[in-house]
């Protein structure tokens, strides 16, 4: 059951229009029919069953959804599935596993940048973007602050997502 | 939070689009989507059709010619802010595109949409007012330019026809000599402003002010010139007192007075912002960096 699309979730009314969307999420491609109002953070949890994307807001303030579009930073919530068609999108789950978590992650681990965890994986999206589209990221305080500025975390207070941002870029560029 | 139902019209010319805007009653232009999305999803916004125009080719260009700055409908926050060739020719973007929320949004949002979208707190609208810029709407009538100062009616309200489409925003070029700044004082950075001043100051051989031009965001029902802060700048010496006491007059245009900020400590929060943001144009006016 859990496996199957919820298609009262993801579809809306039976009589509604369907259009269709290829995507390459993390690599794989897929081929899908969706509501044109399906917001793609929807279409990846919902549709794909991609979960490790949150849901907070729906309205772009806290930035759970974060999701890289062709390699840039995008809230998923807005976002219609309908408009990623032929894109190629990221999410935390292409970050790493379990059994081996990818650099920003292992940081926010040792870091212990997360408690509730469920603004983690937007947080994880953000800071992979800006440690790996940045070649020399500025890793002061503010220049931290201020590339996490768009995700909201109500457990940490920040000291240690800060701490894990430096912590990864020393793993990352480690050897 | 969930959009209600509308058609989607995914447009591949800008025609097509007019077409479509004049075949449904009530349409909305997605571009970036970032302020529309959630207008989307809490149905503030509940339109019969979504008209796509991000597979418009064409629409995704910076020009900058002799200063001045157009940009596309498609053109993102985010691109702007990097574009080396904009900021070279017109450094005074860049420090508004700053405020504009944060990457991920500017990353998708575009300064067009936002004019569009026309909210008084934006700043991209209060630069376009203190730059004396203008948008160029095509619709069912033609092509036609519409200056800023014809452009913004109201919060969220533009003078566009119902079948119109902005396809570009053109950022006149800061006068030769002047200096510029935007200042703005948000709750958190990114956040709507509390309030945000633009400006752009021309001293003249003597030092005196020869021209100014103020804008600001988040204190009216739109974004608003400070006619009357310009008119008692120039011909001063700009010196502190001469600045604070043309700052004053900022007083009587401010009229939003939402919880965020009262109206005392918003005229407060304005007069010290347009105080700042003359005093850093004088300086790169001095320094000759406009």
């Amino acid at each position: 059951m859990l496996n199957q699309p919820d298609r009262t979730a993801t579809q809306g009314l039976a009589d509604e229009d369907r259009i269709p969307v290829s995507v390459t999420v993390n690599g794989e491609a897929y081929e899908r029919s969706v509501s044109p109002r399906l917001l793609l953070s929807d279409f990846l949890r919902h549709e794909l069953r991609l979960t490790g994307t949150h849901v907070g807001c729906e309205h772009g303030v806290c930035g759970c959804c974060t999701i890289r579009l062709n390699g840039e930073t995008a809230r998923s919530c807005l976002t219609l599935a309908v408009q990623v068609d032929g894109c190629e999108i990221h999410t935390v789950e292409s970050l790493g596993s379990k059994s081996a978590l990818g650099p920003v992650q292992q940081a926010f681990k040792e870091c212990h940048g997360l408690q509730c965890g469920y603004c983690t994986p937007g947080f994880l999206m953000v800071v992979t973007d800006y440690l790996e589209n940045n070649a020399d990221p500025d890793l002061t305080d503010a220049g931290i602050r201020t590339a996490l500025s768009g995700n909201l975390c109500r457990c940490t207070g920040y000291q240690n997502i800060v701490a894990a941002v430096r912590r990864a870029h020393k793993i990352m560029h480690a050897g | 939070m969930k959009p209600a139902r509308f058609e989607y019209v995914a447009a591949k010319t800008v025609a097509e689009a007019i077409d479509a805007r004049s075949s449904f009653d009530d349409t909305v232009i997605l571009a970036g989507g970032q302020s529309l999305i959630p207008m989307l999803n809490y149905r503030v916004a509940q339109p019969d059709a979504v008209i796509d125009i991000n597979r418009v080719p064409g629409l995704d260009t910076i020009s900058v010619d002799n200063g001045a700055v157009r940009v596309g409908a498609l053109v993102r926050h985010r691109q702007l802010e990097l574009s080396a060739e904009a900021f070279a020719a017109h450094p005074l973007l860049r420090e508004a595109l700053d405020n504009v929320a944060h990457i991920p949004i500017r990353n998708r949002g575009t300064i067009c949409g936002s004019i569009a979208h026309a909210d008084a707190a934006a700043e991209m609208p209060a630069v376009l007012v203190c730059l004396d810029g203008f948008v160029t709407a095509q619709g069912s009538g033609g092509e036609r330019n519409v200056p800023a100062s014809d452009l913004f009616l109201f919060h969220m309200t533009t003078t566009l026809d119902s079948d119109e489409i902005i396809t570009s925003a053109t950022f006149p070029a800061l006068p030769k000599g002047s200096g510029y700044a935007f200042e703005e004082l948000t709750r958190r950075h990114g956040d709507y402003a509390v309030a945000g001043i633009c400006a752009v100051i021309t001293p003249g051989p003597d030092g005196n002010c020869a021209s100014a031009s103020l804008s600001a965001c988040g204190i009216a029902e739109k974004p608003v010139r400070l006619s009357a802060v310009e008119a008692a700048l120039v011909g001063t010496n700009l010196s502190d007192d001469a600045v604070s006491a043309a700052a004053a007059l900022v007083d009587d245009m401010v009229t939003n007075e939402d919880d965020g900020a009262g109206g005392r400590y918003r005229r407060q929060v304005a007069r010290t912002l347009i105080t700042r943001a003359v005093a850093k144009a004088c300086q790169r006016a001095a320094q000759g960096r406009a």
